[in-house]
């Protein structure tokens, strides 16, 4: 049960992803952008927030294209796991890993508060610790967090099962309130919300610690 | 290139009076070069060189147990136990942000985290504290729009949560912002870095981002009153690039970790200059710079820009020599520069090469140890005309004013825009009372907050200084933290203005008083004078900046009130509304005195509630506004109503000093107020938590009514 955690330059999460990773028993190594593999064994990905290169181009567009780019994009098409938050969500989308952009927050301001999500589908390693339809407390700090996609993709998502999370009071105005979706195999998850920011009741809540926890159960060997 | 001659009009657009300039000649015997002019300008003026707040700053007491490192350095160091340490400073950016709000408060929320790094700590929280003109001045919205989102992009990107601060109006600021921005950082107490260089021959390294033009001569427009010719200025407001500062704070603890610094300081205010001469300075050593190996953005900069630029996001660093390859590699890996622009020398010089020509010469310790001192003119604030009567207001009425207005309104517009999560250890954000974050990995937490009363400071410097410190620490022991020191961010008007001197003076002996009564050393801080426009100054605003520490998390008080509860008021209350809230907002007056401050009550109460924690649910301060704005923060941000019994406009808006009020159950009010009678701490019980509506004396007003005015105000009045 291994994790990677990339730094990219900006990246300013990581630390705390891997606290998250941690806090349900998963091992953490961490990866420089400019290694050009993953340590061997590793289960899972995590690409965290925060403003890697700055966000001066499109948000995670100059992330995707890291030298580590190549071993993450092999690690998903061989049907490993992925784990995107904010920033790294951003990234996802421009790796095309997952379809869809994140635009400006319709409100065009950062927007930093405890939201209110809805489980979407319980049908993923990363939600399969929750029912759909129960609602969990994880807060969200981004300024372009606004999912867009072409009706075409939209109607795929949601005809596959494949929308995560949905805000319960949308704060960006995510088309269909959709604040995190998986890949067509369901291990690729991209998310706004930041779970390892509640992973501990000291944090305010720790609904995050049950993405962990149920990420542990699935990559425990059996 | 040749350089202008020294002409008098060159001279006085540097700042200097003919009175400095004839030291400056008196001290290097002869006419000085342009660059050598410009290196003194921008040492020798106020920003820099503190010349006319010395005399006073020297009275603050800044010495503890606690301290490591006081007043001087960089920013102050503070042990909170376990070979740790808090590296803490406020510093304000007021005339570059009222030049350029969003650049100006960016390129603040940097510099202030550089002074946290360049010690060696990790920045862990920041605060900021905001003063604007008033909500109708055609300005007021356009600023505040520009330095709300400058603050957030600068400390969002970077990853530091912001945890706190204030944001006021007041006319007084209509044509000159205030922009104080706080940052603390934690290291281990044995691995502070200090800027003082040691060893000849020591290579002089520059850290960074590359120099360009921007900013040249900041630091002397820093310190010139405003006036119509102010658009003009906007070249010397600098643009601040975060994810350069992340990527160099995370170079710089790798290189501080691998042993290759000697000695380390910013290149804050008036750059190049400033901190080679700190270096050398504290040192006792001299300093060679070559110019030609200064990593440049634009081509053709002459010595004189390179000197006064004030470019972001660079660091000047003294090298162990045999690590020169490992330091290299480290800022390879960031793709930062690094180069080796001079060295330190023994004699007492500060020599700068450009193009093989001496673009200046001068004696180093000269330049900061025989700054200009002024001992100015002060008379003392006369005392406030008695005030006229207050008539008797309905108590919701006065309430649903003040929560109306943008002073006292709910100020999630704004906080809303910095992530005060980022690093996962906040454990208290914005809203009510101090920030708190975990000390990483530990059980530990810290409390930051950031407190004055310009209307108090202006009608009574000396109550108005107490007042401040008090005020803070009143938010940090009410939530449960033991306060631990203090930095203060000094904005007045023009010194050379007796009555704004007497101001200042008054100020810090009220500030000085009370940080010793209240064991809150000054640790490190900023003085920012001519805050004037055409003449006219702005109120009087020393922020203070203080931290507490929390041993546990246990000890954190942040429950909210729970439904049935009393509400239980701490110390005395006579009903003081000279220069309140509620004359302020409701009757458009600002008369009579600031409340008298009490530090032997303050103390005493504060140490009471420290130490009866398990005897009450939730806790606040009371502050301007009153018993009625605080009772009725505490019971919206729970979701509940309120009941006072008192229908008293005093006792229910006055502001005297060192109270809470808390919220326990019946069985706890019985044993808290057995308590206080013991530790002879007056407290009464002035109504109780609870219901759909709040109630005030005779009158009331659905909860769910004020909750709309007090969350929509303040995007009305200026989002």
């Amino acid at each position: 049960m291994k994790a990677a955690v990339i730094t990219f330059p900006g990246s300013n999460c990581d630390r705390d992803l891997a606290g998250g990773f941690e806090a349900a028993g998963i091992e953490v190594s961490r990866v420089w952008h400019k290694d050009t593999e993953l340590p061997a064994g590793t289960d899972i990905v995590g690409i965290p927030g925060g403003f890697s290169f700055g966000d001066y181009l499109r948000c995670g567009a100059i992330a995707a294209r890291s030298p580590i780019s190549s071993a993450v994009l092999e690690h998903a098409q061989k049907g490993g796991y992925v784990l995107g938050i904010c920033n790294g969500f951003q990234v996802l989308t421009e790796f095309g890993l997952l379809p869809g952009v994140l635009m400006r927050n319709a409100g065009l301001k950062f927007v930093c508060r405890r939201t209110a999500l809805s489980v979407s589908t319980a049908d993923s390693a990363f939600t399969q610790g929750w029912k759909p339809g129960d609602t969990v407390s994880i807060p969200v700090a981004h300024h372009d967090g606004n999912y867009t996609a072409d009706a075409e993709t939209l109607a795929r998502l949601e005809g596959e099962d494949r929308v995560a999370f949905r805000y319960v009071d949308n704060p960006n105005g995510s088309m269909g309130d959709i604040a995190g979706i998986l890949s067509a195999n369901r291990r690729v998850l991209g998310m706004m919300p930041h779970p390892e920011r509640a992973i501990d009741r000291a944090q305010g809540g720790d609904d995050g610690l049950a993405l962990f926890r149920a990420l542990a159960g699935a990559l425990a060997p059996a | 290139m040749e350089e202008p001659k020294i002409t008098e009009d060159l001279i006085a657009a540097h700042g200097l009076k003919p009175d400095e300039y004839a030291r400056i000649l008196e001290i290097i015997g002869r006419e000085p070069s342009f660059t050598e002019l410009g290196i003194f300008s921008a040492m020798w003026n106020e920003h820099c060189s503190y010349k006319s707040s010395k005399k006073w700053l020297r009275t603050l007491p800044t010495k503890g147990p606690q301290v490591i490192c006081g007043p001087g350095e960089n920013a102050g160091v503070v042990d909170i136990g376990d070979g740790q340490a808090v590296i803490f400073k406020m510093e304000s950016h007021n005339h570059p942000s009222y030049i350029e709000p969003h650049q100006g408060a960016a390129t603040g929320v940097g510099g202030i985290l550089r002074d946290v790094f360049t010690m060696g700590a990790r920045p862990i929280a920041a605060m900021n504290s905001l003063c604007f003109g008033e909500p109708s001045h055609p300005k007021t919205a356009h600023l505040v729009k520009g330095v709300v989102e400058g603050v957030g992009s600068y400390g969002n990107a970077f990853g530091v949560p912001t945890v706190g601060g204030e944001v006021r109006f007041h006319r007084s600021y209509n044509g000159n912002c205030l922009v104080n921005a706080f940052a603390a950082g934690l290291a281990d107490a044995d691995k502070i870095f200090y800027s003082a260089a040691s060893g000849t021959s020591m290579p002089v390294v520059y850290l960074g981002a590359k120099t360009g033009r921007d900013g040249v001569g900041g630091a002397t427009m820093a310190s010139a009153e405003f006036d119509e010719t102010i658009e003009e200025k906007r070249p010397t407001v600098q643009v601040g690039d975060p994810f350069t500062e992340k990527r160099l704070l995370e170079a710089c603890l790798e290189l501080m970790a691998s042993g290759a610094v000697i000695s380390i300081q910013d290149m804050g205010a008036a750059g190049l200059t400033c901190s080679a001469v700190e270096m050398g300075d504290k040192g006792g050593l001299g300093i060679r710079l070559d110019l030609d190996r200064v990593p440049c953005r634009e081509r053709g900069m002459t010595a004189y820009e390179m000197m006064l630029s004030e470019s972001q996001e660079r660091m000047l660093m003294v090298l162990r020599p045999e690590k020169e390859a490992e330091a290299k590699a480290i800022f390879d890996k960031w793709d930062l520069d690094f180069a080796i622009v001079g060295e330190t020398i023994p004699e007492d010089r500060f020599l700068i090469i450009h193009g093989n020509e001496t673009k200046a010469d001068l004696p180093l310790s000269k330049l900061s140890s025989t700054a200009p001192e002024y001992d100015r003119p002060w008379i003392p604030t006369p005392a406030p005309a008695e005030m006229e009567p207050v008539p008797q207001i309905d108590p919701v009425d006065g309430l649903k004013a003040l929560i109306g207005a943008p002073n006292y309104a709910r100020k999630s517009w704004v906080w809303e825009q910095y992530d005060s999560q980022v690093m996962a250890d906040t454990v208290r954000a914005p809203g009510l009372g101090a920030g708190v974050v975990r000390v990483h990995g530990s059980g530990k937490a810290l409390a930051f907050t950031s407190d004055v009363t310009p209307r108090y400071v202006k009608a009574n410097p000396l109550q108005g200084g107490r007042q401040a410190v008090a005020e803070a620490f009143r938010n940090l022991v009410a939530c449960g933290a033991r306060p631990l020191a203090a930095t203060d961010n000094l904005n007045f008007g023009n010194p050379e203005k007796p009555e704004i001197m007497g101001q200042f003076v008054g100020a810090i002996q009220g500030i000085g008083e009370a940080c010793t009564a209240l064991d809150m050393p000054i640790v490190s801080g900023n003085v920012s004078l001519y805050n004037e426009t055409d003449g006219t100054g702005i109120l009087p605003t020393p922020t203070i900046g203080a931290v507490g520490l929390l041993n546990t998390l246990d000890d954190l008080i942040a429950g909210a009130p729970v439904a049935g509860e009393i509400a239980l008021l701490i110390g005395e209350t006579a009903g003081h509304l000279g220069q309140s809230a509620l004359l302020a907002e409701v009757f458009n007056r600002e008369d009579g005195d600031a409340p008298p401050v009490d530090l032997a009550a303050e103390r005493r109460n504060g140490d009471f509630l420290l130490a009866n924690r398990a005897l009450f649910t939730a806790a606040t301060d009371l502050s301007d506004g009153g018993l009625v704005l605080a009772a009725f923060e505490m019971a919206q941000a729970a979701g509940i109503g309120l009941t006072l019994e008192s229908a008293e406009t005093g006792f229910l808006f006055g502001e005297d000093q060192a109270r809470y009020l808390v919220s326990c159950s019946f069985d706890q009010a019985e044993a808290l107020t057995v308590a206080a009678g013991r530790a002879g701490v007056p407290i009464t019980a002035v109504g109780r938590f609870g219901g759909e509506t709040v109630k005030i004396g005779g009158s009331e007003a659905p909860l769910a009514e004020l909750t709309e005015i007090y969350e929509t105000a303040f995007e009305r009045a200026v989002g």
